[in-house]
């Protein structure tokens, strides 16, 4: 199937067709369509069980890790459909994931970033030390870390872990990254400086953002999705939604905090 | 004690309240109790400890303090106490106990690595639960049977395979041992790897990595300390099989310099010789002694597993 990709603005990277998840018998997300375009930064709020992260789960395929998980419907990547591709791991490779609490892996500060590109293949000292340098950098990590990047990752604190997490994610130059309530373990001020990198790596990637934050995916999103109890209710450009042009009643109860 | 009709004093009310301090109810019986009981329990098996090292020590201490050499014991090549004049060199059965030794690790440790990795890791659901019960009713197979399968199934095989007049040898003996190793093994391993977090998993996977570069690079490194312990309490539990060994190994009291070779080991020599030994002879005291030293080299093994265990829990 093609996209239809509108005649003129960029391109999607993500289209989303009839998407529904279970777990044995409970509907965690259904018929969900959705584009996710080049460049953006695509917010997804929602109370819990909305069917976010199952969303997430479903673009990289980690269903697996869910061993009673079904997802159906069509999700396509790059022109491709996720359920075909040959190297499910070249497709995990394109899109970076981070988690809600920060996986600081026991190893070295310098391992963890290195730890992706090391499975791809790359060897080289100076390629690694590049990528290393450039990712924590990107992550706002570096100069907290340039002189100890021997030590123990998982020893690092709580937002420094997930800075971690996030360089990590982009050491394989992903064209998508997935962020799923990254700032759940993380401090107000630490977050604010995530959230500058993340709009500094808009230009350079696309970003798909789950928050139980109203007010993150306003500062953050261009385009927000609305999802309650497993369907997504709406989707719309983010200052629209928040500027009262919302459709749907339940999206304005939501935004205003009528319930949650 | 009644209870009032009409509401007490407050000085009365203090009063008993003050009472009830000092009262021995039901419950405080039983926490006494219970904790005297359990506590008993667990000093218990110190107590056993020391009075095995006791006993054994006590039975040998007479010959081992004043007529024998330990230089002779641990290096001396010829087992031979019942000859004149008698020889006590323990070398060909401390040799034999390391061939056999090493060649049931060189089964039990990648047989039982694996299944603890296909089971912690591959397997799920149902398949899972029974291939655990099925290891773990492997593990409670009485070491005589094994014996059996070493005299009655190894020993035509191996003669057949190989073309040795003997299949009863280290070869033999060392595979029963390793396949009884295995099961405690495959358990212990697969303990360690469970106790790595999914997250880790789950973090390696998103990065592109496949099920085998997260086992490798990730789930195996985080779980090496409690692997080192598994393999080390298989090799303490090698040491200290007897049965199976003797019937397996052909018995025979020369170091082997092959698998092929029949061997002895020190478990094996206490249980076929003590019967014979007169009660309080040099040869019975010299039994006691290769005991001690058998205890000294599992009480080491076992030690160091908990060494490496602890470490590894005090460095994650």
């Amino acid at each position: 199937m093609t996209a239809p990709a509108p005649a003129t603005g960029p391109a999607n990277l993500v289209t989303v067709r009839g998407l529904s998840v279970r777990y044995g018998d409970h509907v965690a997300l259904q018929g969900v369509d959705l584009d996710v375009r080049e460049h953006e930064i695509f917010g997804i709020i929602g109370p819990a069980n909305a069917g976010k992260t199952s969303f997430l789960r479903a673009l990289n395929r980690m269903d697996e890790f869910v061993p009673r998980m079904r997802v159906d419907g069509n999700v396509t990547f790059a022109g491709r459909d996720v359920r075909s591709v040959r190297n499910l791991y070249a497709l995990r490779r394109q899109i970076g994931v981070v988690f809600p609490l920060p996986v600081g892996l026991p190893l070295s500060i310098y391992d963890n970033v290195a730890l992706g590109p090391r499975l791809a293949g790359t060897t080289g000292r100076a390629a690694l030390d590049e990528i290393v340098e450039r990712c924590l950098r990107r992550a706002a990590l570096w100069d907290e870390v340039k002189d100890r990047l021997d030590g123990l990752g998982s020893l690092l604190s709580g937002g420094q872990q997930q800075r971690l997490t996030i360089a990590r994610a982009l050491s394989q130059d992903p064209s998508l990254l997935l962020l799923d309530e990254f700032s759940i373990a993380v401090d107000p001020v630490t977050t604010m400086r995530i959230e500058e990198v993340l709009k500094e790596l808009r230009r350079e990637l696309t970003i798909v953002l789950v928050t139980n934050l109203v007010q993150q995916a306003r500062r953050l999103a261009d385009r927000t999705a609305f999802f309650l109890g497993g369907r997504c209710v709406e989707c719309a450009a983010t200052d629209a939604l928040f500027g009262g042009g919302a459709r749907d009643q339940r999206t304005n109860d939501y935004l205003e905090g009528r319930f949650g | 004690m009644t209870p009032p009709t009409v509401a007490p004093s407050a000085g009365a009310r203090s009063r008993s309240a003050a009472q009830a301090l000092d009262r021995r109810d039901r419950a405080w019986w039983q926490d006494l109790l219970a904790r005297a009981v359990v506590g008993l329990g667990g000093i218990s098996a110190v107590l056993f400890i020391a009075a095995i090292i006791v006993f054994i020590a006590s039975q040998g201490f007479e010959f081992a303090w004043h007529r024998l050499s330990w230089s002779e014991l641990l290096t001396g090549a010829r087992w031979e106490p019942t000859a004149k004049p008698p020889s006590y060199g323990a070398w060909p059965l401390i040799a034999g106990t390391a061939w056999i030794t090493a060649v049931a690790m060189a089964v039990a440790v990648p047989l039982s690595f694996a299944a603890a990795i296909y089971v912690g890791e591959f397997a799920t659901g149902r398949r899972r639960e029974w291939l655990k019960i099925v290891i773990e009713t492997l593990a409670a197979i009485p070491s005589v049977v094994w014996g059996v399968v070493g005299l009655q199934v190894m020993n035509p095989l191996i003669q057949r395979l190989f073309d040795t007049p003997v299949g009863l040898n280290v070869l033999n003996a060392g595979i029963i041992l390793g396949l009884m190793a295995a099961p405690i093994m495959t358990t212990l391993a697969e303990d360690a790897l469970k106790a790595v977090p999914d997250a880790h998993r789950e973090a390696a996977e998103a990065l592109g990595a496949t099920r085998w570069q997260t086992i490798r690079k990730v789930v195996l490194p985080h779980a090496r300390p409690g692997l080192s312990a598994a393999v080390l309490l298989g090799i303490g539990r090698a040491f200290g099989e007897t049965i199976a060994v003797l019937m397996a190994s052909g018995h025979r009291l020369l170091p082997p310099s092959s698998v092929f070779d029949s061997a002895a080991t020190i478990t094996a020599t206490i249980a076929a010789e003590l019967g014979e030994a007169a009660v309080d002879s040099d040869h019975y005291q010299a039994l006691f002694v290769l005991g001690l030293v058998l205890f000294c080299i599992t009480f080491t093994i076992n030690l160091l597993a908990d060494w490496l265990v602890r470490g590894g829990r005090g460095r994650a």
